[in-house]
């Protein structure tokens, strides 16, 4: 091991606590396997490879060469942004981070073995592993839908070419048809998510298709910042959109995909587009590792490690961890967590206590953006809110505007704290 | 806003205070259950609690004051209280179940208060179950107390050390770009470390008006501060 700039800048225990660092089965560099390559699985690979200076191996194991960020998809189906300035590559990673990044899928981890499979047949050994998978779909959660169903009925929850597909599917709506849109139930990724979604296909109809109408149906009675969509759709959007909750049977849903129809509480809709959002869980990958309760993987919030497997972190959607909500920036903001946890770990770098927030804008309209955050903590029981803010109701215009453009600032400053450029 | 109340319950619930790096659940939400014994002959709380002598108690965190369901009949006080502004949280709670009329002077609520701090601590963390959860729905209240950040004296050694600026601004670069780009988000990267800590401590005390920068800013120690401001004044 080599005496870095880090070890000479930290105070006398610091320096003899890296010396002293625990060499990882003693011979070569310890190493560290990430998969999931998107705001949790990306942020703690860079960090862990750039805070390390080269005493951890890396690998990053991600299934496409593109990536999609969901948070700002909805933009792209307002019009606000093109799809490719929502692709990002790992090239910087790989360059100058020294990230080894290995496009394919993890189809399989030996826990006892400490290595993760590959679907291409390699095998990488791990001394800590990092899950952040992202989420996956609930099977049977919709009746009547499952993914083999996404070309007609897009869910557009995994940004890319569902996307697409579901603004090319609205763009095409006849005048006057009617987008509909089956919300999932909690806990689901992005929780303000469908309801900006909503705002987006609102603002989109709004230009090319102004008689067209907007039909939500709701397990939920009550959602994220719903006071504010409320008050924006009222605003923006008078007449179009008709949310359905559960009091009128918003979460007795099922869909026909070969009729395009939806079955709200025995009322029948024929519709032009059906935007399926189901009940979601963990990512395949957590539940193969064995390391899920229920749907999702329970983890420590002092350091992300999971309950099951002190060798095993997870980041992100796939986590039960507490209060966070499942977002790119909760996501971001515990892969920092982590990737001090895991150098702590493995080269004796000095670990800070636990610090997490969150902030999650959403677009209304054109300059209408609104955002609820908060901060959290870790208790040895979960991650826990500590304090928080929520745009208002009835915000003048020039603040309004100026939240957007922040979300604007977001973007290309959590992009580039991913992956290193943006 | 929010964190003033908390701060002020915090004071409150003074027992609750410690050395703990790590945020203090509100209370001991089994102990409350029991201590709720007192409150259940009037309150129901949980799956398919109504109105009974007072009204239910789901969702009470968060809620305007006088504000449930249509067939609940509140006193005119609670409901003057209610469209002064008056709405449940951990500070307002705590205080009303302290002494109900010392919040509220016209509420038919009789009730004679919990004197000790710890009782209603545990209650409103029993109660607290059965509110919002922020994971779904994140601007619903707190479910635990941030404490006043006190680190332990080896971290304390390090004041303005850039090691430590640069894990804290780790949270930082997740919108403020290193490379000084400013578009919509403003920079931070060289600033002179003096106007640094003091526009991070305008935004503690609530004089500069942001909210998440009030948020960040509102828990870190003045040492952590000075060791962000040591951390981008030298950032390469």
């Amino acid at each position: 091991m080599t005496l870095n700039r880090r070890a000479f800048i930290g105070t006398g225990v610091a320096a003899a606590a890296a010396l002293s660092a625990p060499m990882v089965r003693g011979q070569g560099k310890p190493r560290v396997v990430v998969v999931g390559g998107g705001a949790g699985g990306a942020t703690a690979a860079r960090y862990i490879a750039k805070d390390s200076d080269g005493a951890i191996d890396v690998t990053l194991v991600e299934p496409t060469r593109a990536y999609y960020t969901c948070f700002f998809s909805n933009l792209y189906i307002g019009g606000f942004r093109d799809l490719s300035s929502i692709g990002h590559s790992y090239g910087t990673l790989a360059s100058d981070f020294g990230v080894n990044v290995v496009h394919d899928w993890a189809v399989g981890i030996d826990r006892d073995a400490k290595t993760v499979t590959l679907a291409g047949g390699a095998s990488l050994p791990y001394d800590r592993l990092i899950l952040s998978p992202g989420i996956d779909f609930v099977e049977g959660a919709v009746p009547g839908w499952d993914v083999s169903q996404q070309n007609k009925m897009p869910h557009a929850y995994k940004a890319g070419s569902q996307t697409e597909l579901l603004k090319a599917q609205i763009e095409a709506m006849p005048e006057g048809g009617l987008y509909a849109m089956v919300a999932p139930p909690n806990p689901y990724r992005c929780p303000p998510g469908p309801y900006e979604r909503v705002s987006m296909v609102a603002h989109l109809l709004k230009e090319i298709n102004p008689t067209a109408k907007i039909l939500i149906a709701d397990p939920k009675a009550k959602f994220s910042k719903m006071a504010l969509f409320q008050e924006g759709w009222q605003a923006h959007y008078g007449g179009m959109i008709d949310w359905i909750g559960p009091d009128f049977g918003g979460g007795n849903v099922s869909v026909n995909p070969d009729e395009m129809t939806v079955d709200i509480d025995g009322a029948v809709e024929k519709v032009d587009v059906c935007n399926v959002i189901p009940a979601q869980k963990a990512g395949k990958i957590c539940e193969m590792a064995g390391i899920t309760e229920g749907n999702w993987a329970p983890v420590s919030g002092h350091t992300m490690q999971s309950r099951m497997d002190e060798n095993i972190h997870v980041l992100g959607d796939a986590t039960n961890q507490g209060d966070m909500p499942k977002s790119g920036y909760s996501a971001n903001s515990q892969a920092k967590v982590a990737a001090m946890a895991v150098r702590g770990a493995l080269t004796g770098s000095k670990v800070f206590p636990a610090k997490f927030s969150n902030t999650c804008w959403s677009l209304i309209d054109t300059d209408d953006g609104v955002k609820v955050g908060a901060s959290y903590q870790a208790t040895d029981e979960k991650i826990a809110k500590v304090d928080g803010f929520i745009s208002q109701t009835g915000e003048d215009s020039a603040l309004r505007k100026a939240t957007y453009e922040e979300s604007l600032g977001w973007y290309s400053g959590i992009t580039e704290d991913m992956f290193g450029a943006s | 806003m929010r964190k003033r109340a908390i701060g002020a319950a915090a004071l409150t619930i003074g027992f609750i205070a410690s050395q703990a790096l790590w945020a203090d659940e509100i209370g001991d939400a089994e102990r409350g259950k029991e201590i709720y014994a007192k409150c259940s002959g009037c309150h129901q709380v949980g799956k398919g609690a109504e109105n009974g002598i007072g009204p239910h108690l789901n969702g009470i965190f968060g809620r305007k004051a006088a504000s449930v369901a249509d067939d609940y009949r509140y006193s005119k006080g609670l409901k003057r209280a209610g469209a002064d502004g008056l709405e449940w949280h951990l500070d307002t709670l705590d205080a009303y179940i302290e002494n109900p009329k010392a919040l509220v002077s016209g509420t038919r609520m009789s009730f004679r208060g919990l004197k000790k701090p710890q009782d209603r601590a545990d209650v409103l963390a029993y109660l607290r179950i059965y509110s919002d959860d922020p994971a779904n729905i994140p601007e619903a209240d707190p479910t635990a107390i941030a404490p006043e950040v006190e680190l332990p004296p080896e971290i304390l050694a390090m004041v303005g050390d850039p090691e430590y600026g640069e894990y804290l601004s780790s949270e930082c670069k997740t919108c403020h770009q290193p490379d000084g780009n400013d578009d919509g988000i403003p920079s931070i990267t060289n600033w002179p470390a003096e106007d640094f800590v003091v526009a991070m401590h305008a935004y503690k005390q609530k004089l500069r008006p942001h909210p998440v920068m009030q948020m960040m800013a509102g828990r870190l120690s003045d040492e952590e501060i000075a060791a962000l401001a040591a951390y981008f004044e030298d950032i390469e």
